[in-house]
């Protein structure tokens, strides 16, 4: 119960920096995607389901407050949870390899899909233009918060399981 | 530990009854009018904590201004004062030309004045967190008033227009958006053009005009382009910039170029909502047309 709010806590946070304090503080024009950093990061933390539950919540925000279509980032960030979920085994606390690399993955699969499917679908072809201005450095500036706010998410996580492992033992 | 175990779901399968629960969503889009109960959840979660995020950076922004120099102030005045004493000049001329304006179109019968839309002044609390689209949230909803397709104004000119309205907040699509598609006209040649937002342009903080015709009218750069009579969405005669490129099409058809705002998004804070839609204009001059 306690991590579940402390998630939603995260979720909400993450998204109202992102639409307000984030807007002043662009680079290149850019701001970058905390939902996917939070997404991926419970995902290969927490395993497949948690991924897929925070990739929904914030999918969900993002469509009724910035979207045109309920349920299109919904789907993406879904995804993305659940195909971060999959590398939980491979996850260790003290590597930062694996983190920075799925997270990357992950934003450059979210922009190539909202490029597909919301510019090249209305007959835009300027991939390149939107490659290098747009996906690339959205991915770099995400990736230098991550490293910020990677850090604040698994401490949090270490202290909820040192939490959880000392209840545990308590009932046995 | 034992409860966890017997209502465990495979995650496949929990993956595709989400996945089919978007595709719900996705679907149901069309039948419902914006977010439906979601957005009204949003107004009284999310939207109060945007407006307090923005309220408190206004607050701080303001204080940093109050340290500016005493001495840049009074020259700032001084600019202003003789901006006032210059534009009350033009104001006189300007108001007779009104006068003799209105006794001309009064003989014509062409007493539509649309300069006069009433207006509601809002907050910007947040902005659109992806880096596809430009949008904005504004602090004023349906309790207030506001209603889809009003169009909003920021300072003299065209911001956007308003796509999806809640109890306490509104979603504003900015003129500048990759979506925004507004059909514009030539102040002085009277000539129509589509102008559109682009995201390759929005960097540079310019939009793009196309399909004005290739005619013997010439435009310079510099010249006004506002919203046209024609269009379905947008009231006339709004204000959306000047014209800072102009090129021949290879069709030797068209022309079209780049238009720099009058609006700058880089830092919205207050706008105005027009309370009139053009689609209540339009119906009520032709139940008065029907009328007579």
């Amino acid at each position: 119960m306690k991590r579940k709010i402390i998630t939603a806590c995260f979720i909400i946070v993450c998204f109202l920096l992102q639409s307000t304090v984030f807007s002043k503080l662009q680079f290149a024009s850019v701001r970058p995607n905390l939902m996917i950093v939070l997404t991926s990061a419970f995902g290969f933390m927490r395993g497949r389901k948690t991924g897929m539950a925070v990739g929904f919540s914030c999918g969900l925000l993002m469509d009724v407050c910035w979207g045109s279509v309920l349920g299109f980032y919904t789907l993406i960030l879904t995804v993305i949870g659940y195909l971060n979920g999959s590398f939980k085994r491979l996850f260790f606390d003290e590597d930062i390899k694996l983190p920075l690399g799925l997270i990357a993955g992950s934003e450059l699969a979210y922009g190539l899909t909202v490029y597909v499917c919301l510019f090249m679908m209305r007959g835009d072809f300027h991939f390149g233009y939107y490659l290098t201005h747009v996906i690339m450095p959205e991915l770099v500036y995400t990736i230098l918060v991550t490293i910020v706010l990677y850090q604040v998410i698994l401490h949090v996580n270490r202290k909820l399981e040192a939490e959880e492992q000392r209840s545990a033992s308590r009932f046995v | 530990m034992k409860i966890k175990n017997q209502n465990t779901l495979p995650s496949k399968y929990v993956l595709l009854i989400l996945v089919v629960v978007c595709g719900i969503l996705l679907g149901a889009e069309r039948f419902m009018d914006g977010g439906g109960p979601l957005s009204w959840i949003a107004n009284y979660t999310i939207v109060p904590m945007q407006r307090g995020i923005s309220y408190v950076g206004t607050w701080m922004s303001d204080l940093t201004d109050n340290f500016a120099t005493l001495s840049d102030l009074r020259k700032e005045n001084e600019q202003l004062q003789e901006r006032v004493d210059q534009l009350t000049i033009d104001n006189t001329r300007l108001s007779q030309e009104q006068y003799e304006l209105e006794r001309l179109q009064e003989l014509y019968k062409l007493d539509q004045n649309y300069g006069d839309y009433e207006k509601v002044g809002a907050h910007v609390i947040a902005n659109n967190g992806t880096n596809w689209f430009s949008s904005f949230t504004i602090d004023k909803g349906s309790e207030d008033g506001i209603r889809k397709d009003m169009n909003v104004l920021a300072g003299s000119g065209l911001a956007g227009i308003v796509t999806e309205v809640g109890p306490n907040y509104a979603q504003v699509r900015a003129v500048i958006d990759d979506e925004s598609n507004i059909s514009g006209m030539v102040l002085s040649t009277s000539d129509l053009c589509v102008v559109r937002g682009d995201l390759t342009l929005m960097e540079d903080g310019r939009i793009r005009f196309e399909n004005l015709p290739n005619n013997d009218n010439e435009i310079q750069v510099g010249e006004q382009v506002v919203t046209s009579h024609i269009s379905s969405t947008y009231l006339q005669g709004l204000f959306i910039g000047y014209i800072s490129e102009i090129n021949v099409d290879s069709n030797n058809l068209t022309r079209s170029g780049y238009i720099t705002p009058a609006v700058d998004f880089s830092n919205l804070q207050e706008v105005l909502v027009i309370t009139t839609t053009k689609a209540e204009l339009t119906e009520a001059d032709g139940s008065e047309d029907g009328g007579e």
